[in-house]
């Protein structure tokens, strides 16, 4: 054994080839001295990444603690954003509210009592400039997280930072831009699914050529699974989203081995610790596996499933909230395990409102607690070998494999095509809501426990702890903005750029983005832009099915 | 009420809100307990809610709301209902936190569900107000 073990350190030594390491003791809290990686096989970074998609893991470089924030006006936003980068930060990550994300603006009569209330309201360029005031965006990358209409928010993002002199090519970022999962989990969609992937295809093609710091896609399982769904359907459906992204871009003569370099993913983290890891790991070798032998990429990179992890928010609970310091706790150790290239953990008290500071600083600290005081950094997939986790992972994929077998049969091998069928035919909505009243079932049975909820419910009585409230000024503030930035413009420029988005939508061959861009900056507003692609792609209206 | 009359409620998502797990689980499980649901979906407006209410002759109406909107959205329910002189109790269940509980039971809505509430609570809380409303 300690002889296999020597000649693997070695092997893993050369492969590293002298890459810096952090400057932390590589040994136990006992002082015993520990390898980077044990076992035999494959190494961390070697095809199909199951053990990680680094040699050093997070030896050389921890994973990114990225929280996710966002509320009320842009310019309480960006002074946020500037207290971020005081302190050392250089990730800004964006939620927007709800009126944003569904492409209306704050005086649409759908926006009542939703603007700024769970995410920073946007309407014209106008504010994403107090968004972005006094950063200097060529040195920051920034997340957005947005579906629908994140076409025109990525236009005012380039808008935004050509306005201050930084050029489109500079820029660094992800947007979420994942609009397969919002007709399967999340639901915030706007066209019909087709020309919602044309779009997509349109900001991959775009971003390919003028913006190659950028990440068009990050494919999306954690709403999946928020929704309802179990482990396997998440990474099934999440992969299959991103096979669906692949055959589209492909079809549109799109080179695998770019635009896959810059594909990323996003992942749930839930209680069920090695449920939880193996399908992290199989998530990577069923990544490799199809980018490789399926759609022929030849560059590793368009190999690498990267992806973010939450925890899981559908497993807090409103009843003694304190519990979910401990959940989140060992979600996050379960992300860590699993090899994430970054992480959001939930804070406490959101099972009942957006997080106050202290619960958000608590969150935070968690995070650091597993990097920096269990050795769980130390060493590279730690569990890789363990038998029940490397069965876990076969089982994983071996589940993923089924649901991708069935969604080939109804696309006629094509998965593109199957993800289509699957929305058309409610496969998708009806087993995330048969996962979920399963779930529930259980609950109410008492077949499963859940602490706090259905057992162990002393204190449940106490009353609920300070939560952070949202006053309702800024919808008032936001309106009048939005009323004088209409009033200031060149209504002409407006009229005459929309006219060219709605032309550019009805002719396939041309790419969206340029007449986009053009429309953010005569300070068209977020709807008006959604409007005037509405009129040639429709609008989605999902069948009710319980 | 006669035994054999069968509760009818209408379900609906107000607003953009798309969380829609909680409001199809609830669903199932008032199915489940024989009372028969009218689910209306995603994206509703206060008009499309009365008028749903009218044509199917429901006995309640349940919304479910998770993204804070619920102190503007479950009054501007109440008004609706009002206006259209509909004397149906309306349920709201998802994430209200505690100290809103009473403005909004002030406003006239007829029972409050909460995150994790069991299933025989959910039943409950529907029969309750039916027969409250019918006495």
């Amino acid at each position: 054994m300690s002889q296999d073990q020597d000649a693997y350190q070695a092997a893993w030594e050369a492969a590293v080839d002298g890459a810096p390491m952090r400057e932390v003791p590589f040994e136990t809290m006992s002082g015993v001295p520990i390898d980077a990686v044990y076992g035999d096989g494959p190494f961390p970074g070697q095809y199909p990444y199951t053990r990680g998609l680094f040699p050093a893991g997070y030896r050389s470089r921890l994973w990114t603690m990225r929280m996710f924030a966002g509320f009320g006006t842009a310019e309480d936003t960006n002074l946020r954003f500037k207290d971020i980068l005081r302190n050392g930060g250089t990730g800004l990550s964006t939620a927007f509210d709800m009126p944003t994300l569904m492409g209306r603006d704050s005086d649409s009569s759908w926006s009542l009592g939703e603007v700024g209330r769970a995410g920073v309201a946007v309407d014209t360029l106008a504010d994403m400039e107090d968004l972005y005031a006094d950063i200097d965006l060529s040195r920051v990358s920034t997340s957005m997280t947005i579906n629908g209409p994140a076409a025109i928010v990525l236009a005012m993002y380039v808008a935004v930072a050509e306005l201050g002199g930084v050029p489109r090519a500079q820029l660094a970022g992800t947007i979420q831009n994942d609009i397969l999962k919002e007709y399967q989990a999340q639901k915030e969609y706007i066209y019909p699914p087709r020309p919602s992937m044309r779009i997509v295809t349109d900001m991959i093609d775009f971003t390919n050529t003028e913006m190659p710091r950028w990440h068009p896609v990050s494919i999306s399982g954690y709403h999946i699974r928020e929704a309802g769904s179990n482990a396997a359907q998440e990474l099934a459906f999440t992969l299959a989203n991103g096979f669906a992204y692949v055959e589209a871009a492909i079809a549109e003569g799109q080179d695998v081995n770019e635009f896959g370099r810059r594909l990323s993913f996003f992942f749930n983290s839930h209680s069920d610790f090695f449920e939880e890891i193996g399908k992290f790991r199989a998530a990577r070798r069923i990544w490799a596996r199809w980018m490789k032998e399926r759609f022929g990429a030849t560059d590793e990179r368009a190999m690498m499933c990267r992806f973010h992890t939450q925890t899981a928010g559908v497993s807090l609970t409103a009843q003694q909230p304190e519990n979910n310091i401990g959940r989140v706790a060992i979600q996050a150790l379960a992300g860590v395990l699993g090899g994430t290239q970054s992480l959001h953990t939930d804070s406490f008290d959101e099972a009942l409102a957006l997080p106050t500071e202290k619960a958000a600083r608590i969150a935070l600290r968690t995070q650091q607690i597993v990097a920096h005081e269990t050795g769980a950094a130390l060493v590279a997939d730690p569990l890789g070998g363990s038998n029940y986790v490397e069965w876990m992972t076969d089982e994983m994929e071996r589940r993923a494999e089924a649901v991708f077998a069935h969604l080939e049969d109804l696309g006629n091998g094509s998965i593109l095509e199957g993800v289509y069928a699957g929305i058309d035919n409610g496969y998708f909505v009806g087993e995330i809501a048969d996962s979920a009243y399963r779930f529930e079932r259980e609950v109410n049975a008492g077949r499963r426990i859940i602490v706090g909820v259905n057992e162990f419910t002393d204190g449940n009585e106490e009353g609920q702890a300070n939560l952070l409230r949202i006053d309702s000024e800024t919808e008032e503030y936001q309106r009048k903005r939005l009323e004088t930035v209409k009033h200031d413009r060149d209504s002409a420029a407006v009229a005459r750029t929309l006219g060219a988005v709605t032309a550019a939508a009805e002719d396939p061959s041309v790419n969206l983005m340029p007449p986009i861009i053009d429309a953010v900056e005569s300070y068209a507003t977020l709807e008006e832009i959604v409007m005037a692609m509405e009129q040639v792609f429709g609008t989605y209206v999902e069948q009710a099915i319980v | 009420m006669p035994e054999e009359h069968k509760i009818r409620v209408v379900l609906a998502k107000l607003g953009l809100d798309g969380h829609d797990r909680g409001i199809k689980v609830v669903a199932r499980i008032l199915r489940d307990a024989g009372i028969e649901v009218i689910y209306l979906g995603l994206r509703q407006t206060t008009e499309s809610i009365v008028s749903a209410a009218e044509q199917e002759d429901a006995d309640a109406i349940g919304l479910s709301m998770h993204n804070a909107g619920h102190l503007v959205l479950a009054p501007a329910m109440m008004a609706a209902l009002d206006d259209a002189d509909l004397d149906i109790p309306l349920i709201i269940g998802g994430i209200v936190p505690d100290v809103d509980v009473p403005v909004l039971q002030a406003a006239g809505v007829a029972a409050i569900l909460g995150p994790g509430a069991p299933a025989d609570e959910v039943v409950a809380a529907v029969r309750n107000a039916v027969a409250a409303a019918a006495t």
